[in-house]
C-alpha cells in the first residue's frame, strides 16, 4: 500500500505545482516572459493567511480571500512597475534579469517583515482524512481539498478563456500582440489581467502548499516556484491542460524519487526531468512548435 | 554551365504549398530578378536556396555542385551569400567588424593565436582589416567604419549588409529587397552600386525587388512568382510585357 | 586609430587591477590594513573573476546562465580534493595549489563543455532555467559525495562515510554535506590578483579575436551569423566552456581561502549565481572592466564602509542597510535594469543628451 500512498502524495503535491504552473504558463503564453517572482508571490500569500489567522484571528476562508486580493494587487504592481517598462527592450534577458531581482526583493522583504525563522503553518483544512482498505490507505483532508481545488480551477480557467470576452482577448494577445492591438484589444490591460489571475491562483497554491507542508519561511515559495515552472515546461508552455498534466506528473516523479531513489537527490531528479524534456521535446507534452521567422 | 540551377523546387507548410515546381537558371555574371506580388513565395525561395528551409522536392546546383539539403553554414561555405528583407546586422559590432565577421571562414587562424597575439594573428587581422576597408570604400562606408552598425542610418545599413555578404567571397549574391524603404535618389545610387559590384567582382546576383524601376533598370533576366508558382520567365523586357504578369500585378 | 583606442581601454583595465595590487599588497604585508579589510581582498578577486566570467556568457554570448555557481563549485571541490589528497605527496603547498588550479580549471571546463552541448541548443529563458537546474544538480551531487583514501586506494560512496569501508588509518577527504576540511589556505591577494589579471586578459583577448567576433555576431543576430557561415553551436560552446573554466578558477581561489569547504545554497547555489549576476549588471552587461570594479565597490560599500560608519555612531539607516544586503542587491538589480534597458528610459536619456549638446 505504500506505493499507493506515495502516488496519492505525489498527485497532491503535483496538484499544487499544477496551480502554480498555471500562473507561469499563462504569463509566459501572453506576456512572453518567465516571471521568476511567481514562486515568491506564493510565499506572500501563505504569510498573509498565516498572519491573518494567527494574529488577527480572521476566519481561514476570509484570510484566503484576503491573501488572494493582496497577491492580485501585488502581481499587478510588479507587472506595472518592473516588467512593463521593459517590454520591447533590446535584449530578452532584460526582463528575465529584472524578474530575478523582483523574486529577490520579495524574499528579502519577507525576511525583513517576518524574520528568517520558519513558522509552523496551521492547516486551513478541517475535513477529516479518508481511511480506505481498513486504514492501510489514508488520504488526508489536505490532499482531498488540494486535488479538488486543482480540478475546479482548471475547469474554471478553461471556461473563462473559452467563453468570456477577456478570455478570448487573452488568447488573441498570446497569438499575436500586434494584431490584437490592431483589433482594439487593450494589450497592457490583458497582460495585467493575466498577472492578476496568476497571482490570485498563487495565493491559493501557497495556502494549499503550506497546509500540506506546514513549514513557512521567506524562501518557501522559491523551490516550488522553480519546480512549477519545470512542470509548465514539461506540459508545454502556454497550455492550460499541459500545466495540469505536467504539474501532476512532476509531483508524482518527485515523491517517487524521494521514496525510492534518494531523498537528498529528489530536487536533482526533478531538474533532470526538465533537462530531458527540453532536450527531447522542447515544446513539452502539449506545446505547439514555433519556428523563427526569417 | 549556369552558376545557379534550380529544378522542380518545392516546399509545403502545413497544407499550404508555398513554392511549387520552381525552376531557375542564372548564368555566371548575370543580374537576375525575382519578382511577384506579396506572399508569392519569393523570400521562401531565398530561404530554400540558403538552407534555412529544407525543400520537399527538387534540386539546387551551385556552379555544378549539388547543394540541396545542406545546412545554412555549409551553403555559405559553398558560396551563396544573402541579405535580408528586414535588415539583420550585428548591431553592437562596429561597421568594420560586421564586414570582418563576414570574412570569418576565409581568414582562419588558430584559436590561441588570438589570445597570445602571435604573428599569424597579426598578419591575418591586418589583412582582413585592409580588405574590409576596401570593401567599405566601394559602398561609401569607409568613413563610418568605427561606428556601431545599429547607429548607421537606414540606407547605409542596407549597404553594409551587402558589403558583409560580399565579404564571404561568394559565387552568388542574393539580395532580398535591397531598395526597400529607400527614396528614388538612394535607389538610383543603389542600382549603380549593384551594377558596379557585378562588373567589379564578376558577381552573379539574384535579387528580389518590388521597385519596378530598379528591376527594369538593371535586371537582365526575370522570373515572376505568383502563388508559389512561376508565372513567367525570361528576358526582362519580354517578361514585363507579358499580359499574365501585368494582370498579376495590377489585378483583374 | 581604432586599434589604439581598444588597446588604451584594455590598458586602463589592467592598470586598475595592477594599481590596486601595488597599493594594497605592500600595505597588507606591512600590516597596515585592518584585518576586516585584509580579509576582503581575496573575496574581491574571486568575485571579480566570477563576474568577468559570467559577463562572457551574459554580455558577450548574450545568454543568461543561472548555474554559474555550479561551475565555481566544480572548480572549488576538484582543486581542494586534489590539494588535500596530495598533501603528503607534494610538500610545497604552492606547487600543490598550482596543480590544483589546473585541475580545477580543467574539470570545470569539462563540465561546462558537457553541459553546454545539450543546453546551448536552447536559448533565453529556457537556457537560463536549465543552467539553474544543472547548477542545483551539481550542488546536490556534491552533498551526497563521500571520498576517502587508505593504503588500498581511493574509495567512493554516495551514501555515507561508513560505506567507504576505510581502514582505521584511512582518511575521509570529502564527507558529503560536511565537505572538505583542513584545506591549505594558500589563496592570497597576490595570487588572486594574478588570477584576476589572467581572467581579464583571456576574456579581453578572446573578445577582440576572430572567435570573439563570431560569438558576438551570434549574440547580435543568430540567423545572420549562420548566413555568413559562422558555426553557431561551436562558438556558443566555446564561450560557455571558457566561461565555466574561469568560474572554476574563481572556485579554486575561493576554496583555498577557507579551511572548510561545503556546498550550501549560500555559496554554490542559486543565490551565489544571482549575486554574481548583480555584479555583472551593476558593472554593465558586456563591460569587462565594470565586472572587475562592481564587486569591489559593492562589497567595499556594504561590508567595509558601512561598518566603519556604524562605528562612528549608530544610525538606523546604516543599520538597516547592513542588515539587509540582499534587499539592496535586489533593488539595485531592478533599478539598473529598468534604467539601462527600458526603451522609454533610453529615449528619454537620449533626448536629454541631445538637448545638452545643442545648448553647448
Amino acid at each position: 500500500m505504500s506505493f499507493l500512498n506515495y502516488l496519492i502524495g505525489g498527485i497532491s503535491l503535483g496538484s499544487v505545482y499544477a496551480i502554480i504552473a498555471l500562473g507561469y504558463t499563462m504569463v509566459y503564453g501572453i506576456a512572453k516572459m518567465l516571471n521568476f517572482a511567481h514562486g515568491d508571490v506564493i510565499m506572500i500569500g501563505a504569510f498573509t493567511v498565516f498572519i491573518a489567522t494567527t494574529q488577527a484571528g480572521i476566519h481561514p476562508l476570509a484570510a484566503i480571500l484576503l491573501a488572494m486580493v493582496i497577491c492580485t494587487v501585488m502581481g499587478i504592481l510588479i507587472e506595472r512597475i518592473a516588467y512593463r517598462p521593459l517590454r520591447g527592450a533590446a535584449s530578452p534577458l532584460a526582463v528575465l534579469i529584472t524578474a530575478i531581482g523582483v523574486s529577490y526583493l520579495l524574499q528579502n522583504l519577507a525576511l525583513l517583515w517576518f524574520g528568517s525563522n520558519a513558522k509552523s503553518f496551521k492547516s486551513v483544512v478541517t475535513i477529516p482524512p479518508l481511511r480506505l482498505a481498513g486504514g492501510a490507505l489514508i488520504i488526508s483532508g489536505e490532499t482531498i481539498v488540494t486535488i479538488i481545488a486543482c480540478i475546479v480551477i482548471m475547469i474554471g480557467l478553461t471556461t473563462f478563456i473559452n467563453k468570456t470576452k477577456p478570455g478570448q482577448a487573452m488568447l488573441a494577445v498570446s497569438e499575436d500582440q500586434g494584431a490584437a492591438r490592431l483589433m482594439g484589444i487593450n494589450v497592457n490591460g490583458i497582460i495585467a489581467l493575466t498577472f492578476a489571475i496568476g497571482s490570485a491562483l498563487a495565493a491559493i497554491a501557497g495556502v494549499l502548499l503550506c497546509s500540506s507542508y506546514p513549514s513557512l519561511d521567506p524562501y518557501t515559495g522559491s523551490m516550488p516556484g522553480i519546480k512549477a515552472f519545470v512542470a509548465a515546461v514539461f506540459g508545454g508552455i502556454g497550455s492550460i491542460p499541459g500545466a495540469m498534466i505536467g504539474g501532476i506528473l512532476l509531483g508524482v516523479i518527485e515523491i517517487f524519487g524521494r521514496a525510492y531513489i534518494s531523498a537528498q537527490m529528489a530536487d536533482a531528479i526533478v531538474f533532470a526531468v526538465l533537462i530531458v524534456v527540453l532536450l527531447v521535446r522542447p515544446t513539452g507534452l502539449l506545446g505547439k512548435k514555433i519556428q523563427e521567422k526569417v | 554551365m549556369p552558376m545557379l540551377e534550380v529544378k522542380n523546387l518545392g516546399i509545403s507548410f502545413g497544407g499550404l504549398r508555398a513554392v511549387n515546381e520552381f525552376n531557375l537558371s542564372v548564368e555566371k555574371g548575370q543580374l537576375y530578378g525575382l519578382i511577384g506580388p506579396n506572399g508569392a513565395g519569393k523570400t521562401t525561395v531565398f530561404n530554400l536556396l540558403t538552407g534555412v528551409y529544407q525543400p520537399d522536392s527538387g534540386v539546387i546546383r551551385l556552379d555544378g555542385e549539388d547543394i540541396t539539403g545542406r545546412k545554412t553554414i555549409d551553403i555559405s561555405k559553398a558560396g551563396i551569400a544573402r541579405t535580408f528583407q528586414n535588415i539583420r546586422l550585428f548591431g553592437k559590432l562596429s561597421v568594420l567588424d560586421n564586414v570582418k565577421a563576414g570574412m570569418h571562414n576565409k581568414h582562419p587562424y588558430p584559436p590561441l593565436a588570438g589570445i597570445f597575439h602571435t604573428p599569424a594573428w597579426k598578419r591575418t587581422e591586418d589583412e582582413m582589416t585592409e580588405k574590409a576597408l576596401k570593401l567599405l570604400e566601394v559602398f561609401d562606408l569607409k568613413d563610418d567604419h568605427e561606428y556601431l552598425a545599429s547607429n548607421l542610418p537606414y540606407g547605409k545599413q542596407r549597404k553594409l549588409e551587402i558589403a558583409r555578404a560580399l565579404a564571404t567571397d561568394p559565387k552568388l549574391l542574393l539580395l532580398d529587397e535591397p531598395a526597400a524603404g529607400m527614396n528614388p535618389q538612394e535607389t538610383k545610387s543603389l542600382m549603380d552600386m549593384i551594377r558596379f559590384v557585378r562588373d567589379e567582382f564578376g558577381m552573379t546576383i539574384l535579387l528580389i525587388e518590388h521597385d519596378m524601376k530598379l528591376v527594369s533598370g538593371i535586371c537582365e533576366g526575370l522570373t515572376v512568382l505568383n502563388f508559389g508558382e512561376v508565372l513567367a520567365q525570361g528576358e526582362t523586357g519580354s517578361v514585363l510585357a507579358n499580359p499574365a504578369v501585368i494582370t498579376a500585378y495590377l489585378g483583374e | 586609430m581604432f586599434k589604439n583606442k581598444t588597446a588604451r581601454q584594455n590598458a586602463i583595465t589592467y592598470g586598475i587591477i595592477l594599481a590596486a595590487m601595488a597599493v594594497m599588497l605592500p600595505m597588507q604585508m606591512g600590516g597596515h590594513l585592518s584585518s576586516s579589510l585584509s580579509g576582503l581582498l581575496v573575496p574581491f578577486c574571486y568575485y571579480a573573476i566570477l563576474a568577468v566570467s559570467l559577463n562572457l556568457t551574459v554580455g558577450i554570448l548574450g545568454e543568461l546562465s543561472l548555474g554559474h555557481a555550479g561551475f565555481m563549485c566544480v572548480g572549488a571541490f576538484t582543486s581542494a580534493f586534489f590539494t588535500k589528497f596530495t598533501a603528503d605527496i607534494i610538500a610545497n603547498s604552492y606547487v600543490r595549489f598550482f596543480l590544483g588550479l589546473l585541475i580545477g580549471i580543467a574539470f570545470s571546463a569539462l563540465i561546462g563543455f558537457l553541459i553546454g552541448i545539450p543546453v546551448l541548443r536552447l536559448k533565453g529563458d529556457y537556457l537560463a532555467i536549465v543552467t539553474l537546474a544543472f547548477g542545483e544538480i551539481i550542488k546536490n551531487l556534491v552533498n551526497v559525495l563521500y571520498i576517502g583514501k587508505d593504503s588500498r586506494g581511493v574509495h567512493f560512496s554516495m551514501k555515507d562515510s561508513i560505506s567507504l569501508h576505510l581502514e582505521p588509518e584511512g582518511t575521509v577527504i570529502v564527507a558529503g554535506p560536511q565537505g572538505i576540511t583542513g584545506i591549505d589556505r594558500t589563496s592570497s591577494f597576490l595570487i588572486g590578483g594574478i588570477l584576476l589579471l589572467a581572467a581579464v586578459f583571456i576574456v579581453l583577448r578572446l573578445i577582440q579575436s576572430r572567435d570573439g567576433r563570431a560569438i558576438m555576431s551570434i549574440r547580435d543576430n543568430r540567423i545572420a551569423a549562420e548566413s555568413i557561415g559562422i558555426n553557431v553551436t561551436k562558438y556558443k560552446l566555446l564561450a560557455f566552456t571558457v566561461s565555466a573554466a574561469l568560474a572554476g578558477m574563481g572556485g579554486v581561489l575561493y576554496a583555498h581561502n577557507l579551511a572548510t569547504l561545503t556546498a550550501t545554497s549560500k555559496n554554490f547555489g542559486f543565490n551565489m549565481s544571482v549575486m554574481i549576476l548583480v555584479y555583472v549588471v551593476l558593472g554593465g552587461i558586456g563591460n569587462i572592466r565594470g565586472s572587475v570594479i562592481a564587486p569591489v565597490v559593492l562589497n567595499l560599500l556594504l561590508d567595509y564602509v558601512l561598518r566603519k560608519l556604524q562605528m562612528l555612531g549608530s544610525n538606523p539607516v546604516l543599520q538597516f542597510m547592513s542588515d539587509n544586503r540582499m534587499l539592496i542587491y535586489a533593488i539595485v538589480l531592478i533599478v539598473i535594469m529598468i534604467m539601462t534597458w527600458s526603451p522609454k528610459m533610453i529615449a528619454r536619456r537620449e533626448a536629454l543628451f541631445n538637448r545638452g549638446r545643442k545648448e553647448e
